[in-house]
């Protein structure tokens, strides 16, 4: 059917190359400056191929030696780690009975209960955020990966639910039935039954889940103001303000920031894109 | 052994979400309109109970660098959005076409939705950079610039800067949803489309249009959502200025909370801003509830 004019062709790939190029070219100008002497980089006119190549940009975040910037640096990646993994598990164990709940057993007011739980996580962090730090400083709670975790799991809860909610409605319900009958009870239904079958989106969840984590910033800037749990958004708009302008630094910071969730994305892209579309699309 | 009914287990299994929804969101969002109605200071916590009625509010409502936000939001909403659907909608169509490389030019567009958004914000400041960055050098080097800009220091252009970093960032995602819609368009439609003698433009218009009007305008809505609540990308490329020329409401409300220390005057432009979403979402809601009837 697609016999196309060889103007057509033409066409299609200038316009292919065009959109890589603008996909790509950010990025690696960022791995460039990353790589980069700020001698090369403050040269006029900018000259895009370093003259030197060197990677002391990532060994200074990286190579600890007590450095400040290696400490901020790793201990950023850290608490960005410990949040973003503790509020997945967390708000998976939760959403799965949830979302499970609102497939098999519908009901009135469940079915508005869903809109709210979707709201929930659509509403501005400002509508809730002065109560929230007023909570967190009189549970003493500021400054720890526990606050974190906390409002996380107030925005991952309600999106992963309805993830898994609109997969779960994709499972055949007889295949509940028969261990009802034998007298299963629901829980253990979900936990042999359901989950086995739904694991593919499971993954789907906890990946979004963990990319939401990792990329908040706005919670993790006003609840954290040391190293003992700044996120490594803050730690890297903390870079980028610094008095200090050291271009191929901060360059590698984001780098660094960037290779995992990069990394899931790709190992798990089919997952990443069929979480992408029932998260934005299906009811 | 009794068997619990139906509906008893439903809710029990609901229990732990309801727990947290109502803990980390409800509650708070209650005591935000409480906030709203006091005289509230982020450090002196006594002044919590000072009720000052509806002072805040008419004060927000008054506030003219309160009102030029609002303008800022809506411009960069409008503008940042509108590109990304229209984006979004012309990658698919060509990711939708047959040519070598397409797999993984459907793999780059991944890039920058899993790029972090405060590393995005900082890449593009860096881009945008006066003295040393590479749009300058890149424009005056073809010759489209004469000389050097401060692309985010000059007001007239740093919202729209900010909002271009925004759409590079965003329009993949219109472009998947977009995309996942037309492999679902059967090719025996086009085809007879095309032996009733359609040409392009009634192709796009009477077979692809149908297929993805309901998908793109989920995405438009819930980019407008997410858009409307602009803060990181505001933070980490220009902190509001110059001059507040990229100051948008939820910058706004975190100044006059955070910087300014006012909880209470910061509760009500809050109130003001969720009444906005809350509009945007239930149009959201509304959309995903037809789908779900018509799927």
């Amino acid at each position: 059917m697609t016999r196309r004019s060889p103007s057509q062709t033409i066409m299609i790939y200038s316009l292919a190359l065009l959109l890589g190029a603008v996909l790509l070219a950010p990025v690696l100008w960022l791995f460039i400056m990353s790589v980069s002497s700020t001698r090369d980089l403050t040269a006029l006119p900018l000259t895009w191929i370093p003259e030197t190549i060197s990677l002391e940009n990532y060994a200074k975040l990286l190579g600890g030696g007590g450095s400040t910037v290696a400490e901020s640096f790793l201990t950023a990646l850290r608490n960005s780690l410990i949040v973003a993994l503790s509020a997945t598990a967390i708000s998976l164990a939760v959403a799965v009975p949830a979302a499970y709940s609102f497939s098999r057993l519908p009901g009135r007011r469940r079915k508005s209960l869903l809109f709210v739980a979707i709201a929930t996580f659509m509403m501005p962090p400002v509508a809730i955020v002065l109560p929230l730090y007023a909570m967190m400083g009189e549970l003493g709670l500021l400054n720890t990966h526990l606050s974190l975790i906390l409002v996380y799991c107030g925005i991952l809860v309600p999106f992963t639910t309805w993830l898994l909610k609109s997969n779960f409605d994709g499972i055949p319900m007889d295949l509940d039935e028969a261990p009802i009958i034998d007298g299963a009870n629901r829980l253990q239904v979900i936990w042999h039954v359901t989950l086995p079958i739904a694991k593919p989106a499971l993954g789907a969840a906890a990946l979004m889940a963990v990319l939401m984590a990792w990329d908040e910033f706005f919670y993790a800037l006003l609840f954290t103001n040391d190293i003992r749990a700044k996120t490594l958004p803050v730690a890297i708009a903390d870079f980028a303000a610094g008095r200090v302008a050291d271009y191929g630094l901060i360059s590698a910071a984001g780098i660094l920031a960037t290779i995992p969730p990069v990394a899931l994305a790709y190992f798990l892209q089919k997952s990443l894109v069929s979480g992408l579309m029932s998260g934005s699309v299906k009811g | 052994m009794t068997q619990m009914s139906k509906t008893t287990v439903a809710w029990y299994l609901l229990a732990p979400m309801m727990i947290i929804i109502v803990g980390v969101a409800g509650y708070p969002l209650i005591k935000t309109v409480y906030f709203s109605f006091t005289a509230a200071h982020l450090v002196s916590p006594d002044t919590s109970d000072q009720w000052v009625g509806l002072t805040n509010f008419l004060k927000a409502l008054g506030n003219a660098k309160f009102r030029s936000s609002i303008g800022n939001t809506v411009y960069f909403v409008v503008f940042s959005v509108s590109a990304e659907i229209l984006l979004g909608v012309l990658v698919a169509l060509l990711l939708n076409q047959e040519f070598h490389g397409r797999t993984l030019l459907r793999a780059l567009v991944i890039l920058p939705l899993a790029l972090p958004t405060v590393v995005n914000a900082m890449m593009w400041r860096l881009i945008y950079g006066p003295d040393f960055g590479a749009l300058n050098a890149l424009l005056t080097q073809v010759g489209l610039l004469a000389e050097y800009r401060s692309w985010l220091g000059d007001p007239s252009s740093a919202l729209t800067m900010v909002a271009l970093a925004d759409i590079w960032k965003n329009f993949p995602l219109v472009a998947l949803i977009t995309l996942a819609a037309l492999q679902t368009i059967s090719r025996d439609h086009l085809e007879a489309a095309l032996l009733d003698g359609a040409n392009a433009w009634q192709r796009f218009w009477h077979v692809v249009f149908p297929a993805i009007v309901a998908p793109v305008s989920v995405a438009l809505v819930l980019r407008t959502i997410e858009a409307f609540k602009v803060f990181d990308i505001i933070y980490v490329m220009t902190r509001g200025g110059p001059a507040s020329s990229t100051k948008t409401v939820s910058f706004h409300v975190y100044q006059e909370a955070f910087a300014y220390m006012r909880v209470g005057s910061g509760a009500s432009y809050a109130l003001i801003v969720v009444l906005i979403s809350a509009a945007l979402i239930a149009v959201y809601l509304k959309l995903l509830q037809r789908q779900g009837e018509t799927a």
